[in-house]
């Protein structure tokens, strides 16, 4: 017997869930929504026209980390309540191959929602040019959702088995994001600084580097216990 | 006949003689398409399957009866190798499970209550994708809607389909990767006498497959099974060819 190559099978995989959410819209609506909701309400809430350094910068992660679990919550629900579990269970293919499908999924989500969010978070909220920061701003964004998407991918996986999901998803997530959120939130707060007076330090780049690695290491380790009985 | 009724185990009384069923065990697992030996799966407090014992030869067909909650279909996730079992010895296609399970998954087919089917994908989306997982060529899933006369219907999201074209496309989606070992939990369920008679000659008798087919219905499965096996509460009634069968052990077993 021979197993089917691994690339194909992902993009295979890939391919469905995408179309299934362009067919459902249970997840991107939902994120979008959420974090545009959530920088207006920062933006009466702290009666403030615009935020700079650190608290800019906090804003703008934990809202898209928030956003964030929304779809985490659901990444697996389709193939949880519909049989998909079990079919990709039953077939030859890698386990890993799923895993790895999900984290894409993830990442192609907080992409969609990040070219909606932070626009609107630059427009209702940050006080210095967006532009100026981008250039930097990109590489913490590849590694923050990078970040987001692993822990998102393996967590999901775990939470759906169980029968409160919706609250073990978060619960779970919460903590191991923590470090992402540091990383992340540290990396872009000089670049949201006012006056430019801050220097990117390139401890958090590496941090965050650091710390996606290892837990890419762990989820593709433990993956295959969690589809396991 | 005499081989037939050598074979014949009945738990009650003698089942739990362990020098007979390894006896049982050693003369049946070299040959056998699917063997276990007192193989036992609980679920928290509540056993599902008690140190159930048979053999299944290539090619054969065992019909697995029992009222609701018997434990059939926890039986057919075991040797699907979806459900781990907790004691016993189990091996199906030759491998031993769970430890060989990667062997055998792309070997057997699996036709459950849920079709295993995305509804809001087409029939067509959904066979390509499982293709892909058992790396088969596009031309199968053709050729498959075709035998189960679907294709014209292959391009409609399964959420709008009846049960019983959902039903056949479940069939396509066991059959894709060309199983030697089909695991059937009601297969003809949901479908009308003409569909019936469209999916048989692929999961019936004269497919040729090695079958595990659970059932409703005794007397259709007894038309279809080299060997029955009758559960209740997770137990082995009887296990034994059809023909040695009487109409009481099968009305004792629904009591």
């Amino acid at each position: 017997m021979t197993r089917p190559r691994s690339a194909a099978v992902v993009v295979a995989l890939l391919r469905a869930q995408l179309r299934l959410e362009l067919r459902t819209f249970e997840s991107l609506p939902a994120m979008c929504l959420f974090s545009v909701t959530a920088f207006l309400l920062f933006h009466f809430g702290l009666d403030v026209d615009s935020l700079s350094g650190n608290l800019a910068s906090g804003v703008l992660w934990v809202t898209l980390l928030l956003a964030a679990l929304l779809a985490i919550n659901r990444v697996y629900v389709a193939d949880a309540e519909q049989g998909g579990f079990d079919a990709f269970v039953l077939s030859p293919a890698e386990r890993s191959t799923l895993l790895l499908a999900k984290i894409l999924v993830l990442l192609i989500y907080l992409v969609v929602v990040e070219l909606v969010a932070v626009p609107a978070f630059a427009i209702l909220l940050l006080e210095p040019s967006l532009w100026q920061a981008m250039p930097s701003m990109l590489g913490a964004i590849v590694l923050g959702d990078l970040g987001i998407a692993v822990i998102g991918a393996l967590v999901g996986a775990l939470a759906v088995r169980t029968q409160a999901r919706d609250l073990l998803g978060p619960l779970v997530s919460l903590p191991l994001l923590v470090p992402v959120l540091l990383g992340v939130a540290r990396w872009t707060a000089p670049l949201f600084d006012a006056s430019r007076a801050g220097a990117v330090a390139l401890r958090w780049p590496l941090v965050l580097a650091l710390y996606d690695a290892i837990f890419g290491l762990i989820a593709f380790s433990l993956f295959d216990f969690l589809l396991e009985d | 006949m005499a081989g037939d009724r050598r074979r014949r185990l009945r738990p009650n009384d003698e089942i739990y003689d362990r020098t007979q069923l390894d006896r049982f065990a050693r003369r049946t697992h070299s040959v056998s398409a699917v063997a276990l030996r007192a193989l036992t799966r609980r679920y928290g407090e509540r056993t599902a399957l008690a140190e159930v014992t048979l053999s299944l030869e290539t090619g054969q067909t065992l019909a697995v009866l029992g009222p609701n909650g018997a434990g059939k279909t926890t039986l057919l996730r075991v040797l699907a190798t979806l459900l781990r079992p907790h004691e016993g010895e189990l091996e199906v296609l030759g491998h031993s499970l769970p430890a060989d399970g990667w062997l055998v998954r792309g070997r057997l087919g699996l036709l459950a209550h849920e079709p295993m089917l995305y509804r809001e994908l087409t029939v067509r989306e959904n066979l390509r994708l499982q293709a892909k997982l058992h790396g088969v060529g596009a031309s199968r899933i053709e050729e498959l809607l075709a035998a189960v006369a679907l294709e014209r219907r292959g391009d409609e999201p399964l959420r709008t389909l009846s049960r019983g074209l959902v039903q056949r496309a479940a069939v396509c989606r066991t059959l894709l990767h060309e199983p030697e070992l089909l695991l059937l939990d009601e297969p003809y369920a949901n479908l009308d006498p003409a569909a019936r008679q469209i999916v048989e000659p692929l999961i019936g008798r004269s497919s040729g497959k090695t079958r595990v087919i659970v059932s409703h219905d005794p007397q259709a499965a007894l038309k279809e099974a080299d060997l029955v096996l009758g559960l209740s509460r997770g137990r082995a009634v009887f296990i034994a060819p059809p023909a040695e069968l009487e109409d009481s052990e099968f009305a004792g077993l629904y009591e």
